[in-house]
């Protein structure tokens, strides 16, 4: 099943990842991202993947 | 979805962030019409929050990558690039582009993407040393003088220009802001959040003068050697940064049947369709109106904004039939000073602001329209603006947003430390 990735030295914690899909980030204290499930199943892989896509930074990575 | 059939092609105007997302998307379809990307910088599309931001930071230069390389981009893509060319003209009729290099294109389907110019001020072209920040080359000029050790003159304390601010402090440059208006950022944020960043800049130690505006620039041999200003005094300075706004790069559109607002920026639907059959546009030339906001027709020039609408309008301009989609998202941005960052979401238009928290680094603003929240702001809370933009979008009330964002600030979660800058 396809595993999200974020590469941590990029990652600012701007949180539009979790505004696409709160259900797998959050970004919590300090600006720091919590993935929350880092498991897709197929059936959330486009919902994912718009979160991917929408980080400023290109820090999330779906990868199969 | 039916899309036009492959016969046909996309032409996308303007090689930035909406204008490749405008691409992505379309082959993300599995479109195979034929699409070719105008730009008129030199490089193909790469990111322009940073040049505000490290790029300016001391330290080896940390170089412009663009998003995606021309072989990437005609490859991966399946684009013609045209770059270094500019679009002075388009008939509607013909469906025809005029070129800057004497060429015309043809297109069926037109996507703009230009963005938009940083504002300029009389004289500013004449004088070496004044720079208005939008590009890669901009942020050279800025960097290399900032290399140089220059004295710094900001004019206007927007965003772009605190960031610049925010860098040249960091170097242990002397730094001085000039702003017209006697509380910056009223307009965009409002009267308590524009006085909070007031603070943030006096607090860091930068001078910051508000109420005066730039009379001259004073040069010698064609460089810089001061900003006089409109009370008659002369601030001594070797770079001057002029963050004044920007206005959309339409100037091409003018003689055109596409509507345009008073800015200069394109009229649009909320799914991006310009007044002409066929056109599309995105990003910062586009206003568009937010049903969520009770259709308030909306300029965004921010970064989440134009890859968000690059996708849809992109998606849009190769449909065939069935409906067009809607822009969902809502206005997001971020900027760091002085190793603070703000961020916003929303709208300020039309409402009523509360602060919640210390009234500076560690708060939350929260703006009300009637029983409703449309908007917020944060500052050093990076755990909660996203929270605040999910009440935002449902159309929260106002109560409940007050009190969770008065929980949250009591019981000291959010982010309370600072960001290196
Ligand atoms: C220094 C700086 C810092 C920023 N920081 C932030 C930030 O922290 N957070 C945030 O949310 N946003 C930030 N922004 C704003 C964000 O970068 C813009 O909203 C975004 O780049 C808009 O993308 P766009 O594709 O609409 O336009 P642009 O990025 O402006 O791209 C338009 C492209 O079209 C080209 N073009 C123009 N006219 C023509 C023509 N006639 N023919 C062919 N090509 C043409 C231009 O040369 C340009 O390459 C910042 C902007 C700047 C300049
Ligand atoms: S959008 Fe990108 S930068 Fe922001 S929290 Fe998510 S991964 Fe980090």
């Amino acid at each position: 099943m396809p595993t999200i990735h974020v590469d941590r030295d990029k990652c600012e914690g701007l949180g539009m990842c979790e505004a696409m899909a709160n259900d797998y980030f959050e970004v919590g204290d300090d600006d720091i991202l919590e993935v929350l499930n880092d498991v897709v199943p197929e059936s959330d892989r486009a919902h994912v993947q718009s979160a991917t896509q929408a980080c400023p930074v290109l820090a999330l990575r779906l990868e199969d | 979805m039916t899309e036009f059939d492959d016969e046909r092609n996309l032409v996308v105007v303007g090689g930035g962030l909406a204008g490749l997302r405008a691409i992505e998307a379309v082959r993300g379809t599995g479109w195979r019409g034929s699409l070719t990307l105008v730009g008129a910088e030199d490089h193909p599309p790469y990111d322009r929050p940073p040049l505000s931001k490290s790029f300016l930071a001391e330290g080896p230069l940390d170089q412009v990558t663009p998003f995606r390389s021309t072989v990437q981009l005609r490859e991966e893509l399946g684009t013609d690039v045209i770059l270094g060319t500019r679009v002075e003209g388009v008939d509607t009729d013909r469906r025809s582009l005029q070129l800057s290099d004497g060429r015309r294109l043809a297109y069926d389907s037109l996507l703009v993407a230009t963005g938009s110019n940083a504002r300029k001020l009389d004289g500013q072209d004449s004088v070496s040393g004044v720079v208005g920040l939008r590009t890669d080359r901009d942020a050279a000029e800025v960097r290399r003088h900032l290399d140089q050790g220059a004295r710094v003159v900001i004019v206007g304390a927007g965003f772009v220009g605190s960031e610049v601010a925010s860098a040249a402090l960091q170097r242990g440059l002397h730094v001085t802001i000039i702003d017209s208006e006697p509380v910056p950022l009223t307009r965009s944020v409002g009267r308590q959040v524009g006085e909070m960043c007031v603070d943030l800049h006096r607090a860091a130690g930068v001078e910051l003068r508000t109420e005066v505006g730039v009379a001259s620039f004073a040069s010698r041999g064609g460089r810089l050697t001061g900003v006089v200003l409109t009370d008659g005094s002369e601030l001594p300075a070797d770079l001057a940064v002029v963050g004044i706004g920007a206005t959309p790069a339409t100037h091409w559109l003018t003689n055109s049947d596409v509507a345009l607002e008073a800015d200069g920026g394109i009229v649009c639907g909320d799914d991006l369709a310009t007044s002409v059959p066929g056109i599309w546009a995105a990003g910062d030339v586009a206003h568009v109106p937010y049903e969520v906001f009770g259709g308030d027709l909306l300029r965004v020039e921010h970064w989440t904004n134009a890859a968000e609408q690059g996708a849809i309008a992109g998606r849009n301009a190769i449909r065939g039939e069935g409906d067009p989609e809607k822009i969902s998202g809502i206005p997001y941005f971020w900027s760091n000073w002085y190793g603070h960052r703000l961020q916003f979401v929303g709208t300020s238009l039309r409402t009523e602001e509360v602060v919640i928290g210390p009234g500076g680094p560690g708060s939350v603003v929260l703006y009300r329209r009637g029983d409703r929240i449309v908007g917020a702001l944060t500052i050093d809370r990076g755990g909660d603006i996203m929270k605040l933009r999910r009440r935002i979008v449902a159309r929260g009330s106002w109560d409940e947003a007050v009190e969770f964002a008065t929980a949250r600030v009591e019981d000291g979660s959010g982010t309370k430390q600072t960001l290196p800058a």
